[in-house]
């Protein structure tokens, strides 16, 4: 395991997301479009990540487990994105600089490899930051 | 059956001579009447002033420019100025804005100084369900728009070629498509020259690619109008607007309705109205030597009885600009580099929006509240000329009060100039300090109501107490033979009347909202067999350049508030 | 015989195509094809004739679960809540018509609450901006017909707005414009290499967060200071700055659209205010305009019809009961979440609690929470009360504000659900039953 980096995350829609969220939230192909998060190779490979294995994003309001994957959208190294949506939203600061929106791009995040973790999906966090998630019926 | 009498009121109404005597004014089922039964609901007029319903021929209070207005422009919000009227919530939905007023101020501010109709002075085609959409939102008031001609593709096209019945069965079809009144005509050319940051300030520059010039654009569109017969006439906001020295281009402009004669079963007399001409009366080469050209203009209006015009009075607010004049817009902007608002429309027009502070410390701001009144006050026949702020360019509607101030008391006149920081410039480039003359409440009837319903082709509708017209009453409480000695007082009386009276139901008592019935938009159906070389044009212009399709471009029934149509006929 | 329909308007990006071709089954139930669209308006379509519709308003239970409910009884509770309620908030509107938009600003003003669109987390930056600055733009028309030189900072249409590029802005052949893409020069400015960059004569990959240095730059060179540049700004080239300020300077027609990029990192409004002041600049030389990509096909709707109702396009504070009140930052959605001040949360045409920041929604969840949304969404699983109601565009039409506030008038293309009401029916509902409960003094 490599040292953490601090990395610079943003947020954004993707058509994936667009499609899948008209599909619907509790969808897979909601799931699979919004629960990863898109990296440089080269960050990857310093924080010793491989491709498509799951990593946990931690931010100053909170954290989550995306899977790790090289987007065609590419990222420079120390940028990195998770598309607009549920799995984001775990990590983005609700802080607006007064302005009423919340810091969707540009804050630090540290990303860290747990191949072993699971992805949660979008009810299950939902619900689970409020307290009503009663696991999968 | 609901009957209504205003009974010893002194009635002011030109359109059928009455001059302030003492009367009764019957309405019954909405219309006005001869009489009515022992069971109608009885109004005390007496000691008051009594006229029909406020008629504004010429106000931006609708739609997208006004409303970019209001979005961008948070601090007007509660801002008033010297402005002495306020807003307490009386109708059903609150009332926000000062210059641009929200659309329920809108209703209910105009109701409270007596006006039951007004006419959106512009009407982008394209944005044209925007401006109904407004409409249903705007209370009491009675309706109307027009659409913009002076930039349009298809008119530069039919009017180059001299297809005039072309050019016709076009206007038609938009006057239908979006439920417009009128034509109106912005800077010709100009809008289109500033498409690609140009303009045309003579009604000779050639507008760019079109190869036509603003006076042919005038022209068609006058040709055009006369031959449809359109209740109004061609309403003109001419070229090079707000310049020193426009005065002449007026003038050229003016010209251009010398051939031509009235045509329509209206009652309309005038082929041309000249909109807020105020701002095109303008002397001297530069801001350092501007001057009234006053004198110039009303002179040759006076002398053509087939032209009017609103005067479009500068009240000396802080208000916001807004136009279908891009240029002006922009290059207003260059001068106060406030912020800036503009939009192109597609084939179309264009608009701008600017706020601006007319500061009777400076010498322009006050030379130009002086030519507004000068105007007035040279002018002979006041049927032709009517009382507007251009709202909310010189000023807000809600001035409208403090205008008719000034033009019955030449000492309200005095006060005002007195607290000019350049008073001795502002005498020295008009005439105002040195006329005396007082217009009477017939005169002011003339020029709030009568003229411009006259002008319309709306007078047997509004602006009259004549039998079968529409049951609107303004009634004052100014006694007519016993006017107050302070002006303020006058104000005061036509910014809150003691009823306003909308088709026969008191909408207005002492100055508060009590009703809001039902309201309608007006718009020209003109009955005209279909042109297949227009329908052919208009279609391939939708394929090709236009970004909404042809078949959701034409404002859909149910988005017009309850319509009222002027129909006419053309074989 | 199925039925074609032809000139319907697509509820999704704020692009608001109006020519999708729609055929529609016999009964008027079914939608059989969708034509002229793209990928995620086709899902729209096909959900809005989905079996599984939501019909009836669900009621949460003590257990968790959710039981239907009459739209009576879901009525009369959300208006005795409202009225309940010190301050409340109705917040969305990505999804709904501008008559109901309008039906909602009755129903806060008598509740006297807080009204907010998704614009404030979206570009309610670009409101500030032009609040101080202006908007100097055009309709998309004029950008088809006329513009040869297309900029797009901070925005990725090739996502976002699927169409923008074909119908509006790199590749339709306009009026003066008939060679279409190979007479326009088209800038990408994004930090990422976007699949819009991947079609862009240049793509300025500019460091993420620093665009309002860029647009600095881009201002020195046209005031005439293009000399004094630092050899990089933002990590752009001086060279690179110094030969597109000159395509910038040469465009007979030039339009810059602006999205999220500059809306939602650091500097917000002020990187929104200098894209202004660079258009104003701008036109000093050549014509050129600015637009903001808004997100949903009627986004602009809200702040449409809001500012000719009460003069403020959003962010708004209905509390006072006789005047209105905007103060971003304090009346905002998101602020006022964290700060707790909501004491009830209606969600509407849009999903908070997936669009939110989870501390956000967290504090909204506190209180009584109604969703009022054709759809399951995050909102609804979370909520006390869901409302169906039928989708804009499907099956009720409405007036709808484009991206650059043309309207586009919507149409209906099949029979909503039975029993389902439109926005505008059951907000009207809600304020009449608070009307009446105010009158009789129940509240």
């Amino acid at each position: 395991m490599k040292a953490k980096k601090t990395l610079n995350m943003i947020t954004q829609r993707a058509v994936e997301e667009g499609i899948a969220m008209e599909i619907g939230k509790t969808s897979r192909q909601y799931f699979d479009a919004c629960s990863i998060i898109e990296m440089n190779e080269q960050d990857m490979k310093e924080l010793g990540i491989m491709k498509n294995t799951n990593v946990r994003v931690k931010s100053e309001s909170g954290e989550v487990v995306v899977k790790a994957v090289v987007g065609r959208q590419t990222c420079y190294p120390g940028l990195c994105h998770i598309r607009q949506g549920v799995w984001a939203n775990q990590v983005v600061p609700p802080r607006t600089q007064s302005t009423g929106a919340p810091q969707y791009s540009g804050f630090p995040v540290t990303v860290e490899p747990v191949p072993n973790e699971r992805l949660k999906t979008a009810l299950e966090l939902v619900q689970g930051a409020v307290g009503m998630w009663k696991g999968d019926q | 059956m609901s009957e209504l009498l205003i009974k010893n009121g002194y009635i002011f109404d030109p359109i059928s001579g009455i001059k302030g005597d003492k009367a009764d004014i019957a309405i019954k089922d909405g219309k006005i009447v001869d009489k009515v039964s022992s069971k109608a609901q009885v109004i005390d007029a007496s000691g008051k002033t009594v006229m029909s319903g406020g008629v504004d021929i010429h106000t931006h209070v609708s739609g997208p420019k006004v409303n970019t207005g209001r979005m961008m422009r948070p601090e007007d919000k509660f801002f008033r100025g010297s402005y002495r009227g306020g807003i307490i919530k009386q109708g059903k939905r609150m009332e926000m804005g000062f210059s641009i007023p929200s659309t329920y101020k809108t209703g209910y501010a105009y109701a409270r100084m007596g006006y039951t109709f007004t006419n959106e002075a512009a009407m982008p085609p394209l944005l044209a369900p925007h401006v109904h959409e407004e409409f249903r939102d705007t209370p009491i008031l009675d309706q109307a728009a027009m659409p913009v001609f002076g930039n349009n593709w298809f008119c530069f096209e039919y009017i180059k070629n001299k297809e005039l019945e072309n050019n016709a069965a076009y206007v038609a079809w938009l006057l239908n498509a979006t439920k417009g009144i009128g034509i109106k005509v912005v800077n010709p050319g100009g809008t289109e020259a500033w498409a690609w940051g140009e303009n045309c300030t003579t009604i000779n520059d050639p507008v760019p690619y079109f190869d036509i010039t603003p006076a042919e654009i005038v022209k068609g569109l006058i040709e055009t109008n006369e031959y449809l017969g359109l209740p109004h006439s061609v309403h003109i906001h001419g070229n090079n607007l707000g310049n020193p020295g426009n005065y002449k281009d007026t003038l050229d402009t003016l010209r251009l309705a010398e051939s031509y004669k009235a045509k329509n079963k209206f009652g309309r007399e005038q082929v041309l109205h000249n909109t807020h001409i105020q701002f095109h009366s303008y002397k001297g080469t530069s801001w350092a030597d501007f001057e009234s050209g006053a004198k110039e203009i009303m002179d040759y209006v006076n002398a053509n009885k087939n032209i009017t015009c609103d005067i479009g009075q500068v009240t000396l607010d802080e208000t916001t600009t807004m136009t279908a004049d891009g240029p002006f817009e922009y290059h207003l902007n260059q001068l106060n580099h406030i912020k800036w608002a503009n939009v192109d429309v597609e084939l179309e027009t264009g608009s701008g929006v600017v706020p601006y502070i007319y500061d009777k410390n400076i010498k322009v701001c006050g030379i130009q509240w002086a030519i507004g009144l000068e105007l007035a006050l040279y002018a002979k026949d006041l049927m032709r000329v009517h009382i507007t702020t251009d709202h909310p360019n010189a000023g807000p509607f809600t001035r409208y009060p403090c205008v008719i101030k000034w033009l019955m008391s030449e000492k309200a006149r005095k006060e005002t100039l007195d607290t000019m920081k350049w008073k001795d410039k502002v005498i020295a480039a008009s005439n105002i300090a040195s006329m005396d003359r007082e217009l009477g409440l017939y005169e002011i009837a003339m020029m709030t109501r009568a003229g411009p319903a006259k002008a319309l082709g709306l007078a047997a509708i509004y602006g009259s107490l004549v039998k079968g017209a529409d049951g609107n009453v303004a009634i004052y409480n100014l006694d007519a033979n016993d006017l107050p000695s302070d002006p303020e007082l006058i104000e005061a009386a036509f910014q809150n009347t003691a009823y306003t009276i909308k088709e026969g139901v008191v909408v207005v008592k002492d100055g508060e909202i009590i009703a809001e019935p039902h309201k309608y938009t007006l718009w020209t159906k003109v009955n005209m067999p279909e042109n297949a070389q227009v329908m052919h044009d208009i279609k391939e212009k939708f394929t090709k350049n236009y970004t909404v399709n042809l078949e959701n471009y034409a404002v859909f029934d149910e988005h017009v508030h309850n319509p009222r149509a002027i129909e006419l006929d053309v074989a | 015989m199925p039925k074609v329909i032809e000139n319907v308007g697509c509820p999704y990006c704020g692009c608001s195509c109006d020519d999708v071709r729609i055929t529609v089954s016999d009964d008027g139930k079914d939608i059989l094809e969708v034509e002229n669209v793209c990928a995620i308006g086709t899902e729209i379509f096909k959900h809005g004739c989905s079996k599984d519709r939501i019909r009836l308003p669900r009621m949460r239970q003590p257990d968790g679960s959710m039981k239907d409910i009459s739209y009576e009884e879901a009525i009369d509770w959300t208006a005795r809540h409202l009225l309940k309620a010190k301050k409340p908030l109705m917040y969305g509107f990505g999804s709904t018509n501008c008559e109901g938009q309008a039906a909602a600003a009755r129903v806060m003003e008598i509740a006297g609450g807080m009204l907010d669109n998704c614009a404030t987390i979206c570009h309610g930056p670009s409101f500030l901006a032009i609040f101080d600055n202006g908007y100097p733009s055009c309709t998309l028309g004029e950008v088809k017909n006329r513009a040869d030189v297309i900029v797009y900072w901070g925005s990725n249409p090739a996502h976002a707005h699927p169409r923008h590029m074909s119908r509006y802005s790199i590749f339709p052949r306009g009026f003066f414009t008939g060679k279409g893409q190979k007479k326009r020069t088209v800038i990408v400015i994004d930090p990422r290499f976007t699949d819009t960059a991947n079609v862009a004569d240049y793509h300025l990959q500019v460091k993420q967060g620093h665009d309002y240095e860029l647009f600095n730059a881009f201002r020195m060179v046209i005031h005439g200071h293009g000399k004094d540049l630092p050899d990089e700004v933002a990590g752009i080239k001086k060279e690179t700055i110094l030969e597109v300020a000159e395509i910038m300077k040469n465009a007979r027609f030039g339009t810059t659209f602006f999205g999220m990029g500059l809306t939602h990192t650091d500097g917000r409004n002020h990187n929104i205010d200098i894209a202004i002041s660079l258009t104003r600049d701008l036109n000093k030389i050549s014509k050129w305009t600015i637009m903001a990509m808004r997100g949903h096909y009627n986004i602009a709707g809200p702040g449409v019809v809001w500012s000719w109702t009460f003069g403020f396009p959003y962010c708004l504070d209905l509390t006072k009961q006789n005047h209105a009140h905007m103060n971003p930052g304090e009346t905002s959605s998101v602020d006022m979440a964290m700060r707790d001040e909501v004491d009830m949360f209606i969600n509407i045409g849009t999903d908070a609690a997936a669009h939110f920041p989870i501390p956000a929604v967290k504090q909204l969840k506190k209180h009584p929470w109604v969703t009022i949304d054709p759809s399951i969404n995050m909102a609804s699983e979370i909520s006390d009360l869901h409302i169906p109601v039928c989708i804009c565009g499907v099956d009720v039409g409405g007036i709808v504000y484009r991206m650059d506030n043309v309207p586009i008038q919507f149409r209906k293309v099949i029979e909503p659900p039975e029993g389902v009401m439109d926005d505008e029916t059951l907000l009207n509902k809600i304020a009449d039953r608070m009307e009446e409960l105010k009158a009789k003094g129940e509240a």
